[in-house]
């Protein structure tokens, strides 16, 4: 594996980017980076900016510890990861600040909780400390799609119902608010998202047999 | 008599139909449903001993129904009593009740058509039979809203509550609280404008009254709430079917009297009340709610409802006899904790008894860990003696 020459954009470097998308997501089959879904989803405009700042972090970290692997000293790796990804963030952050401000104050310390997002030290650990950069990069990119994908159903369901706008513009018309419907609080609150989640993992595994546990 | 003979006759009839190679089969679980619902199956156990009682679980159901009913009657006259009340207008029983009649009849058939459709649907879907959980669920839903409540609310709500609550589980007996506990947390989190303040408990209010319920006058600071006997009575604003305490009790007389219920759940959920308010009462505080006496804790709100029919759920509540005295003493605890030192939420027999829906597994763990552990003991000594 190591020797062999591949295509950059070979197909079994493509299923590094698909899979994450389906078969082995990251919310929803391992259950990683839940609690930011749970904090960021309120609104549509938020979660999608949450969704491209963890894709940053995660495929710009992922690659840079990826070259640095072989020179990382296994006992503190740990520490290099976080050093790395926490300068990823703060860069993140200070580019949120300056150029998306009303966005960063809605998303307030999440941006900086990146950090702890599950997702980014477990695809370094799993994926970048093994393996080569570009697939590392490729792997980054795929894992934090899945995670922005999951991010933005959710949100859209909670805006949509919570709110009755969909990235900040109203949707449901007036006639329905005339005719009593009423916006459904629940969806404002993070318990939602929680069930949400929980009802995307339903759907998935109905439509995949093969993740179900057998006990 | 003879309309049952004609009824099994043609259960009779149509049956070939739903049976396996039947042009209805698919249907099978419809069938079975109704055809369970009207009469007791006659299957017998073929191998080994096996003890059956003629009273099976939908047989139970119908029991929890009837102990509902002087309730839900209860609450329709009250609903009449208030609107007319707060109208100032004087009007004769029949008036009144049939005002709250057709009122309350729209909330129960749309809350049972939801939850119908969806049992049949998910029952079909997945070919298992039809879940009588919703029997008792339907009439408790209706129960547990304000008369003011619009009915496409309840029909999400039940929706919610049979489809997450409970299907996801794996249906009636799988669930971990409460079905029609979470249709009402449901529309409470999700409706707050339609499920509390002072304008939803009378329907169609005039300006007569205030339509402040006991429980959210004192929440606004004021000890000067109708005195105990009337809200025994129950003629006062509040969900349909928690207001009188004299139907509640009629209800818990039949369940305890059939056995149906849990008499350890009921009276430790009481228990549990009045010892929290005791002991509020005693220490005294800047709150109004200190001062409350521990027994009008029963009466208000819907403490006396929750603990008769709403604690006392078989499936959600703990198993063990000794973790039931634990199980309902907390939830009569939790209740008044929450309605005391929460100023968000002026009642809390909602929350607490979902709270202990979830811990009600733990408790079990404990009690027959407990029993185990005696048990060794003993057995320790009686090897050590010989």
């Amino acid at each position: 594996m190591e020797n062999k020459k591949q295509p950059l954009f070979s197909p079994a470097n493509m299923k590094l980017l698909s899979k994450p998308l389906g078969r082995d997501n990251p919310i929803t089959v391992q259950v990683l980076g839940v609690c930011s879904a749970l904090a960021v989803t309120v609104q549509l405009q938020p979660a999608f900016v949450m969704a491209v700042s963890v894709i940053a972090v995660l495929a710009v970290s992922n690659l840079l510890v990826s070259l640095l692997r072989t020179t990382i000293p296994p006992r503190i790796r740990m520490i290099v990861q976080l050093m790395i990804v926490a300068f990823l963030v703060i860069i993140v952050d200070q580019i949120l600040l300056a150029f998306a401000f009303e966005i960063s104050r809605q998303l307030s310390i999440f941006v900086g909780l990146i950090i702890t997002n599950c997702i980014v030290m477990g695809r370094l650990e799993a994926f970048a400390m093994t393996n080569k950069p570009w697939q590392s990069f490729l792997d980054g990119i795929g894992n934090a799609t899945g995670y922005g994908v999951i991010l933005l159903i959710v949100a859209f369901f909670r805006e949509l119902l919570g709110s009755g706008t969909l990235w900040g513009f109203q949707v449901i018309p007036q006639a329905f608010y005339d005719a009593g419907y009423v916006n459904n609080g629940l969806f404002i609150l993070p318990p939602m998202a929680l069930i949400l989640v929980g009802v995307m993992i339903w759907i998935h595994r109905l439509k995949n047999n093969e993740l179900i546990e057998k006990n | 008599m003879l309309e049952m003979r004609f009824l099994r006759d043609f259960i009779d009839k149509i049956k070939p139909n739903f049976v396996k190679g039947g042009k209805l089969h698919w249907l099978h679980s419809t069938f079975d449903a109704f055809e369970t619902l009207l009469f007791v199956p006659n299957k017998v156990t073929l191998k080994g001993s096996h003890i059956r009682d003629s009273i099976d679980s939908k047989r139970n159901m119908g029991i929890v129904l009837l102990a509902l009913i002087p309730a839900l009657l209860f609450g329709m006259w009250n609903v009449g009593v208030q609107h007319f009340l707060s109208h100032g207008v004087e009007a004769t029983f029949w008036q009144e009740f049939f005002y709250g009649f057709w009122r309350v009849l729209p909330i129960v058939i749309v809350v049972y058509a939801t939850g119908f459709i969806i049992e049949f649907v998910a029952a079909q879907l997945r070919g298992h039979e039809v879940h009588e959980g919703i029997l008792v669920t339907g009439l408790l839903i209706p129960l547990l809203c304000p008369p003011t409540v619009p009915l496409w609310m309840v029909a999400v709500a039940t929706a919610f509550a049979v489809i997450i609550g409970k299907e996801v589980f794996g249906g009636t007996g799988m669930n971990v609280w409460n079905p029609a506990l979470i249709a009402r947390a449901f529309l409470f989190f999700a409706y707050p404008g339609q499920m509390s303040g002072d304008g939803v408990w009378i329907r169609d209010k005039g300006d007569a009254l205030t339509g402040a319920t006991p429980l959210a006058e004192i929440q606004a600071g004021s000890l000067d709430i109708m005195s105990a006997q009337h809200m025994f009575v129950g003629l006062m604003p509040g969900s349909i079917g928690e207001t009188s305490a004299i139907a509640i009790l009629l209800g818990a007389a039949i369940l305890l009297f059939t056995g149906v219920a849990s008499f350890r759940i009921m009276f430790s959920v009481i228990l549990g009340g009045l010892a929290m308010g005791g002991l509020l009462n005693l220490i005294g505080g800047e709150n109004v709610w200190f001062q409350v006496p521990a027994y009008y804790h029963l009466l208000m709100g819907g403490f006396l409802f929750g603990a008769v029919f709403m604690a006392t759920d078989p499936v959600t509540a703990s198993q063990t006899g000794t973790g039931k005295w634990f199980y309902g003493f907390l939830i009569g605890v939790i209740a008044v904790l929450i309605r005391v030192f929460n100023p968000a939420y002026p009642e809390g027999m909602m929350l607490a008894i979902l709270l202990m829906n979830t811990f009600a597994p733990l408790i079990d763990h404990y009690v027959i860990n407990a029993n185990k552990k005696r048990r060794l003991k003993r057995a320790q000594i009686v090897a050590e003696q010989t």
